[in-house]
């Protein structure tokens, strides 16, 4: 069946929350009323990636863009753009308030993207196993399963050079060899959908927009290291990307592509979902696999690593959502068609979820070796408001913030190591001059310290050190040798630590130290916070010049801090003031000055 | 969220409905994480009698469930208000004034976080990045998503609840 036109509606989890699904229904009954149902299908799709301007609304074939579409609009793009052939121009995307047609290649958020995991996002209805299987869905499984050997698929994937997603950067080939290499007898394909880095939501976002994708690599996975069954391990806080893997697995098995004897091949394989509970110390291998077996997600040492010994001491491979997703591309297009996307060391593209003082957030996908220039400029927009850049920060709390001297670094797993970041699994959060970064390498401690499992000590005490140093540095009360111990802490930090979380915590702490150091200066030094968000460093006085004695601060002061006759200039006592900076922002004659 | 009649707290029982989950589960490995995801789901927490139901039917000593309890963050083993507040502590929601939109929202409600109103209605919790970074700062009530949320706007939202 095929129709004239087609309104795909996105249903990511943003556009969702914005109104998302009451637009959806909308547009149906519209379509309904209108008696159009033979002709115009609307559809539920995956995320567009465009979360800034949601909910996202496309009409095929004309390609037509639009961008906070309200339920209340429905009728109208029934009643002018499907039925009159008359575009609604108010909901177009304009970047110059010009209010004419850019199809969706013209606009700048899309420009410089290339979809390879994403490519079904927003193209297909996640819920329809169907439209996965018209676009060359299921196809890749099937040419493995017939024309390859499992050796075969494994010799691909390393050609092709595909490094892990979820952070560390492992060749993906090499991990499955490692367990292809096992004696045969149980062993299992693990996929890692517990993102638990603040500000990064990539894999939802595949797994909401795209499941089937990423059913079939786990399928692929397990003939080509001889397992039968598989686990996807993902976070209960996604319940979305939940509700749509149980029914894509649902669909496969009635389709015979999960299950015994996939396709008549011979070959059976089965997937579970088992739910995270929220620690982010699970993201790594070894206690994600103690999770599953219904423990505290705490790491063991390694080796044996999982390849060797995973769950239940049984051979187990470990890949991330975006690493999956991969796959059936590369087992389709070939691995030197991938293996020339990227860089040297890196093939392929990154998904990142571009966050932060950002003019367009949202989910992005660029080959290996695009600028942080490109994607925080080109494809963002640039900072919200005007504002200066300061840092970008990616790999979350793993991270390091990155300074403006690096932003026409190309981005591949070598370079952000050089510069004292890694990959990680994609947040990519920008900041501006108004953010403090002493205070943001406390926040990333403090989430830290708090998911700490608290089994090794270079961890456990020391990310506790390092967050008290940083609370006193923040509270004005630092010194020069706190800055000296934190380095000497940090260091042992990365070489002691057992698992990848306690290896990584102190990047964000290193990484500001060694480009931001004016600031920790100032904060010791002069008892400032140039961002104004430490607050203990603040200080609020009344221009008396400005002041007309309006007392709208003294009545809005909580701590009673200000005093002043009426229509005569008032004045804050800094001992009893709070900080809140509410008379700051009440005073309609700028005569309060912070700093 | 929770449909679970309002008794008072240590009475609560397993449901048929848990119990039939339960012994499908029972053999398989791993189970206890999901069993509990299900326990919670049906009660808002995880209360201590029914905790030691579950310790009895899957055989395992209660002191290992309290350990995967409290190791994650997501089970809970008091009463949450009838209203759940969750305020995103993601990085992109802090950037964007999270922590403004708590201490105004515990200056309303008159409790910190991680605590109940007297009256039962209302918890605030600070929570891990919801993955809505688009929308930040987002805050979650009962389920329904509040994204670019303002202070401003809170009380209204608040009350909204109270009444409803």
């Amino acid at each position: 069946m095929s129709y004239k036109q087609y309104i795909l509606v996105c249903g990511g989890t943003a556009c969702d929350s914005i109104r998302g699904m009451e637009l959806f229904n909308a547009l149906k009954t519209a379509v309904k009323e209108n008696g159009l149902i033979n002709e115009v299908q609307v559809v539920r799709t995956g995320c567009l990636g465009f979360c800034e301007k949601g909910p996202i609304v496309k009409v095929l074939p004309q390609d037509t863009f639009y961008v906070e579409v309200k339920p209340e609009d429905a009728e109208e793009i029934i009643k002018e753009h499907i039925i009159k052939g008359r575009e609604v121009s108010r909901l177009l995307y304009d970047k110059e308030q010009s209010k004419i047609h850019v199809a969706i290649e013209g606009i700048d958020f899309y420009q410089k993207q290339f979809r390879v995991v994403l490519r079904n996002c927003g193209a297909i209805d996640p819920n329809v196993i169907d439209e996965y299987i018209a676009r060359d869905g299921y196809k890749a499984l099937e040419k493995a399963l017939f024309d390859m050997t499992p050796q075969d698929v494994i010799d691909e994937i390393s050609k092709s050079g595909l490094r892990g997603r979820g952070g560390a950067g492992f060749p993906t080939g090499k991990k499955w060899s490692f367990a292809a290499a096992q004696p045969a007898g149980q062993k299992y394909m693990v996929c890692n959908a517990d993102e638990g880095d603040p500000g990064a939501y990539m894999d939802r976002s595949t797994l909401e927009g795209d499941p089937h994708s990423v059913l079939e690599a786990m399928t692929i996975g397990g003939y080509a290291i001889g397992a039968d069954k598989g686990f996807i391990y993902i976070r209960a806080e996604y319940p979305l990307a939940i509700k749509r893997l149980e029914n894509a697995l649902k669909q496969a098995r009635e389709y015979g592509l999960l299950g015994n004897d996939i396709l008549g091949s011979g070959f059976s394989f089965d997937i579970e979902i088992r739910l995270g509970a929220g620690a982010f110390v699970c993201g790594e291998e070894t206690a994600l696999l103690a999770s599953i077996e219904g423990n505290r997600g705490m790491p063991r040492p390694r080796p044996p690593f999982p390849a060797v010994k995973g769950l239940w001491g049984r051979p187990t491979v470990i890949n991330n959502v975006e690493t999956l997703a991969n796959i059936p591309v590369i087992l389709l297009k070939g691995a030197d068609w991938f293996n020339k996307i990227g860089t040297a060391t890196s093939k392929g593209t990154k998904v990142f979820a571009l966050t932060g003082k950002i003019n367009n957030s949202g989910l992005i996908e660029v080959p290996m070796g695009t600028t942080l220039r490109e994607i925080i400029f080109d494809i963002g927009g640039g900072i919200r408001g005007g504002k200066a850049f300061k840092a970008a920060q990616t790999g979350g709390p793993s991270g390091g913030i990155i300074p403006p001297q690096f932003l026409d670094t190309p981005i591949d797993y070598e370079n952000l190591a050089k510069i004292g970041s890694i990959m990680g699994s994609g947040g990519l959060i920008v900041m501006d001059e108004d953010d403090c970064i002493p205070n943001i390498a406390k926040f990333y401690l403090d989430f830290t310290v708090d998911e700490s499992c608290g089994k090794c000590a270079p961890c456990r005490i020391g990310g506790r050190k390092l967050l008290n140093y940083l609370d006193k540095i923040c509270d004005g009360k630092g010194t020069h040798e706190d800055i000296e111990n934190m380095r000497e802490i940090s260091e042992a930090m990365s070489r002691a630590s057992l698992c990848g979380l306690g290896q990584t915590a102190s990047n964000p702490v290193q990484s500001s130290l060694r480009y931001f150091m004016d600031e920790y200066k100032e904060h010791i030094d002069d008892k400032r916070c140039r961002a104004g968000k430490c607050k203990n460093l603040l200080r609020y006085t009344i221009d008396k010049t400005k002041c007309v004695g309006c007392t709208a601060c003294a009545r809005v002061c909580p701590a009673n801090a200000i005093a002043g006759e009426r229509k005569q200039p008032h004045a804050i006592n800094n001992e009893t003031c709070i900080k809140c900076g509410q008379c700051y922002e009440i005073c309609k004659f700028h005569a309060i000055t912070r700093e | 969220m929770s449909t679970a009649p309002t008794t008072a707290q240590g009475t609560q029982k397993l449901t048929p409905e848990l119990k039939a989950f339960i012994a499908e589960w029972k053999e398989k490995p791993g189970n206890l994480v999901m069993i509990l995801h299900h326990v919670q789901q049906h009660f808002g927490y995880i209360p201590r009698e029914v905790a030691f139901e579950v310790a009895d039917l899957i055989d395992v000593p209660l002191a290992k469930i309290y350990g995967v309890i409290t190791f994650y963050n997501f089970f809970k083993l008091k009463k949450p208000g009838r209203n759940q507040i969750q305020v995103c502590m993601g990085t992109a929601c802090y950037l964007k004034g999270g922590e403004d939109i708590i201490a105004e929202l515990e200056g309303i409600l008159g409790v910190g976080v991680n605590t109940v109103t007297p009256d039962g209605e209302f918890s605030v919790e600070a929570v891990r990045c919801l993955g809505c970074c688009g929308l930040a700062p987002v805050m979650v009530i009962n389920g329904e998503v509040f994204g670019k949320v303002k202070t401003e706007s809170l009380q209204g939202i608040i009350a909204k609840f109270r009444n409803a």
